[in-house]
């Protein structure tokens, strides 16, 4: 790889757009893998159109996290030319998608939390993160009901699709806690009203996907030890892998544009 | 200065009318208008400022309409007019034109319905047929052929249709 990574100094308010714009990125990239492989048309078209509108929210959060920075970077140098370590974001999103239940399992935790974090983040002070979270929180809605019709279809489908959404449902469980998580930095960012503590809203996550999962006649595990990690950098072996891809044409051709 | 603030107007509502003429390239029959795409058109001097706000985040289309606007007001006497995004307020398709309605409906594309309803996860939806007005029609896909659109069927003339989702 010939490209030097970018440095980019994260004050609490870049870290917090980089965590935000890197886990749309991530899980956007991971929903276009199946671009062209979904079980049918319909889907193939579903998860692409969900998969752009994350990569659109992750363009929005990364231009702001560069104008915050006020440095040389920009939205693309952000996405291209950071490595593994510099990502921030959740282990839950760069899982592999695995068979379709681990795909929409995947989905659903986080389209669950995306949903009542950017419909908070309205309030927040600062006004582009709020004009951010407006647009964000109507996309969320739609990719919510379209994970959780997929999970009773699923559950309650036949045996075979049961039980492997139910596989995935408690191999992904242990990476739902980390979207709960704050760290010092962003709980000054929380107290100063700019951002949403999200710990506040594990309990309307919690009943909305208990809801849809009995509903599908699943189980949530009972085991409440949680992995975490990637606010911090510290990734899954499967982020390098699916970087080097998304960043392959930047890093052989350094500049590229079309 | 009477005359000054009426060449003035008389030029803001030339490049308002030149970029209120662009179309969405998905969905030709409607304008950025019709679709509240268009937000503002700033004059300073001779410089024209378009403001624009997204519909989805991730539409293709966004980087088309700005071009497409550059070009039209080009076309029409104003040199290097910028276009500029604003989020705030999100886009809503609340601010499509009762005429953006009809042309919709007559292209054969459901339009969006209040968006009041968007809020219920699996709350009750119905589209009337944009072919032939029925009510008994179906949900085949939450996604259709664009980010705004969901794919549905009639069951009465058996027609599948495209259904302008409300945002």
């Amino acid at each position: 790889m010939a490209v030097a990574n970018i440095q980019v100094a994260e004050t609490p308010l870049v870290l917090y757009a980089l965590r935000r714009a890197d886990d749309a990125l991530i899980l956007g990239h991971r929903l276009s893998e199946w671009c062209g492989h979904a079980p049918m048309l319909e889907e193939d078209m579903a998860l692409s159109n969900i998969a752009l509108d994350l990569i659109g929210q992750a363009r929005e959060v990364y231009s702001y996290a560069a104008k915050v920075e006020g440095k040389d970077n920009d939205e693309d140098k952000l996405a291209y030319l950071r490595d593994v370590r510099q990502y921030r974001n959740l282990l839950l999103v760069e899982q592999p998608n695995g068979d379709f239940a681990q795909t929409l399992v995947r989905q659903f935790f986080y389209a669950a939390f995306a949903d009542i974090y950017w419909r908070a983040m309205m309030k927040s002070r600062d006004a582009t993160l709020a004009a951010i979270a407006a647009k964000s929180e109507k996309e969320s809605a739609y990719h919510l009901r379209h994970a959780s019709e997929w999970i009773i279809r699923l559950g309650d489908g036949t045996d075979e699709s049961h039980a492997r959404a139910q596989e995935a449902i408690n191999h992904l469980w242990a990476f739902t806690g980390e979207m709960f998580a704050v760290d010092d930095g962003e709980r000054a960012l929380i107290d100063a009203g700019i951002v949403v503590d999200p710990g506040t809203l594990r309990g309307r996550w919690l009943t909305t996907i208990s809801d849809v999962i009995g509903e599908a006649k699943l189980v949530l595990p009972q085991n409440d030890w949680m992995q975490q990690g990637g606010r911090a950098g510290r990734h899954s072996e499967h982020l390098g892998h699916l970087l080097s891809e998304l960043q392959s044409m930047q890093r052989t051709f350094p500049g590229l544009t079309w | 200065m009477v005359t000054v603030l009426d060449r003035d107007s008389e030029l803001r509502r030339r490049a308002w009318d030149a970029a209120a003429g662009v179309v969405d390239p998905e969905i030709p029959v409607l304008t950025i208008a019709d679709l509240g795409v268009l937000r503002d058109v700033v004059l300073d001097g001779e410089h024209v400022e378009v403001a624009i706000t997204p519909t989805y985040s991730g539409c293709p289309a966004m980087n088309m309409i700005a071009l497409e606007i550059e070009v039209a007001l080009e076309r029409a006497g104003f040199h290097q007019p910028k276009v500029r995004t604003v989020l705030s307020p999100a886009w809503t398709t609340d601010w499509m034109s009762e005429e953006g309605r009809e042309k919709l409906r007559a292209y054969g594309i459901a339009p969006p319905q209040a968006s009041s309803s968007r809020r219920a996860l699996f709350g009750e939806q119905s589209v009337a047929c944009p072919q032939c007005g029925s009510d008994r029609t179906e949900l085949l896909s939450e996604f259709g052929s664009t980010s705004c659109k969901a794919l549905w069927r009639c069951k009465s003339c058996r027609e599948p249709f495209d259904y302008f989702k409300c945002h």
